[in-house]
């Protein structure tokens, strides 16, 4: 009968994608810790063995992401949590988990770099990376948080497209959001959906872990539930079996492709701010989304029709949402804490049907307000 | 109407400033007000300049730093001349007078009272410092209620040191009062 209001509190952004995972149903963590990602680290090893969940500080990143796979095989929720350098390192076997369908959730804290950087400093250069940075032609999903809020969210957002999906999810977040402390007011158990992977009936007679469903999503087994089966990052068949045949090859790519890319409506999450009527659209994700914010109400209450576009998942692209902004705008400003890593894709998207222009900042600095609005006047 | 208060609290790592902009923005959210804090550090973890910077507004807070500070509390030198010159001309600069010794020129309203040197001769312990200052800030500007105030320091503190802690902030709030009588 009582009706429980949610108790706003104030939490900082790394401690919301802790208890985001928590809510999410996550039982293991393995990682490395990291400024300005430690907290994730901290958090979850004093929380998770209180819930029956196992915390692993690893001899290394490589060691990590290894072991975050070897859980998810068992049927945990696994995720680690990193910033730019150790990223890198599991780049690797974050292509095994993509190619291998195993879910997994990899948040990145992004800081100052290249290399070690400044590691206390926020920076937006890890776009490609999340995107390309493991090898082979693969397709992937990448979350970037914009307050502490959506950090939580955005966690069990992430968590529950893994298993929708059995692929891996990167939350992008940066080192501004990561830190923030903010006012939140946390859903209540059960508010938010979480999902949890399909798992196959018992006793099936020929059983292959790799053929997919109608949604090009595999049914694949937990380990040690009844079922015995290959997992391999070989080129496999639908067994698991390893395979060199082109044809089950050729398969194999195009299915782990457009497992996403044909279902874009469950996955492409985006923000539109007073667009309708924009002449000048900003395109901004994570912290500077909240500059271009403010930038946009100062422009629109000096009578400037400007608007934001908010990407809120960056990876896969939002193709469709951009190419429509640009028949509709005279200009496109995209501000990052890079060198234009996004805006590349958004001038490719855009196809030459407005002019597409930065805003980059590389001081460890977030981006201001005020440069975005002299970008804006100055268009 | 937005109103907006936006405030750096400056020192020397150790300090304790940044879970001092932990507690000023906690017991603002429970005075019912939106808040943010920010931080800005070395890779020391004791010296070296340290600042917390928190906005509190009754609107959304989009921007999540200091641009126009309204209140900078200074409790080292360096930090001083580091952030009292950004300081908005109507605004308040306090100032721990145990470390800072020569105040700046500036047309704000100035607050000063030795935080430090307090803490450790009534309190006998130095570490509180912080506290005192807060105390001190929520006498001056009135941007926090000290029962809020209270009670967002009582929640983030070590059990054990609550009447300590109580103590840190009345003391922090009279020698305000009184710096400023």
């Amino acid at each position: 009968m009582s009706a429980v209001l949610p108790l706003a509190r104030l939490m900082q952004g790394n401690e919301a994608i802790a208890e985001g995972a928590l809510a999410a149903g996550a039982r293991f963590f393995a990682g490395y810790p990291i400024t300005p990602s430690t907290e994730i680290a901290e958090i979850l090893s004093d929380k998770l063995p209180t819930l029956g969940g196992k915390y692993i500080q690893m001899e290394d990143e490589l060691g990590s992401m290894a072991a975050v796979i070897g859980a998810s095989l068992t049927g945990l929720k696994s995720m680690t949590a990193t910033s730019g350098p150790g990223f890198s390192l599991k780049q690797e076997n974050l292509g095994f988990a993509a190619m291998a369908e195993v879910p997994c959730v990899v948040v990145n804290v992004q800081r100052f770099g290249p290399s070690t950087g400044i590691p206390t400093a926020p920076a937006q250069g890890d776009v490609m990376q999340a995107r390309w940075g493991t090898h082979g032609d693969h397709s992937i999903i990448a979350l970037c948080p914009d307050s502490v809020q959506e950090s939580y969210s955005l966690t069990v957002k992430a968590f529950n497209l893994s298993e929708r999906f059995r692929t891996p999810v990167i939350i992008l977040t940066d080192e501004v959001i990561g830190h923030l402390r903010e006012r939140v007011c946390l859903p209540q158990p059960g508010d938010l959906p979480v999902v949890d992977r399909k798992k196959p009936p018992a006793g099936l007679k020929d059983y292959k872990p790799y053929q997919p469903g109608e949604d090009g999503v595999p049914v694949v087994a937990n380990f040690c539930e009844g079922y015995r089966f290959h997992v391999t990052s070989l080129v496999h068949d639908e067994s698991g079996a390893p395979s060199t045949n082109p044809v089950v090859t050729d398969k194999l790519i195009k299915r782990l492709h457009d497992k996403l890319m044909k279902n874009l409506d469950e996955i492409v999450l985006s923000e539109f701010c007073q667009t309708d009527d924009a002449e000048i659209v900003v395109v901004a994700y994570g912290a500077v989304s909240r500059s271009a914010r403010r930038a946009v109400k100062e422009a629109r209450a000096e009578g400037i029709k400007a608007g934001l576009f908010r990407p809120i998942t960056i990876w896969p692209f939002p193709e469709k949402e951009i190419a429509s902004l640009s028949r509709k705008a005279r200009a496109i400003i995209v501000p990052e804490m890079n060198m234009g890593q996004y805006r590349l894709e958004v001038e490719r998207a855009a196809q030459g049907n407005t002019r597409v222009t930065g805003v980059n900042k590389v001081t460890g600095e977030l981006i201001t307000p005020s440069e975005i609005l002299a970008a804006i006047k100055s268009l | 109407m937005t109103q907006t208060s936006e405030i750096i609290l400056s020192g020397s790592g150790g300090q304790g400033l940044i879970l001092a902009g932990q507690i000023l923005a906690e017991a603002v959210i429970r005075d019912g007000k939106n808040a943010v804090q920010t931080q800005s550090y070395g890779p020391e973890a004791r010296g070296g300049a340290s600042k917390a910077e928190v906005i509190i507004s009754n609107d959304d807070i989009d921007y999540p730093k200091v641009t126009k500070p309204d209140i900078v509390l200074a409790m080292s030198q360096e930090a001083l001349s580091r952030y009292a010159g950004e300081l908005d001309p109507n605004g308040t600069l306090i100032i721990d007078s145990t470390y800072v010794k020569a105040p700046a020129q500036t047309d704000a309203r100035m607050i000063s009272a030795p935080f430090s040197r307090l803490a450790k001769e009534s309190l006998g312990k130095e570490m509180v410092a912080n506290v005192v200052a807060l105390g001190a800030l929520a006498a001056v500007t009135g941007v926090v209620s000290m029962e809020s105030l209270n009670q967002a320091l009582l929640s983030r503190i070590p059990p054990g040191t609550e009447v300590l802690n109580k103590k840190a902030l009345e003391l922090g709030w009279k020698s305000a009062r009184q710096a400023a009588a």
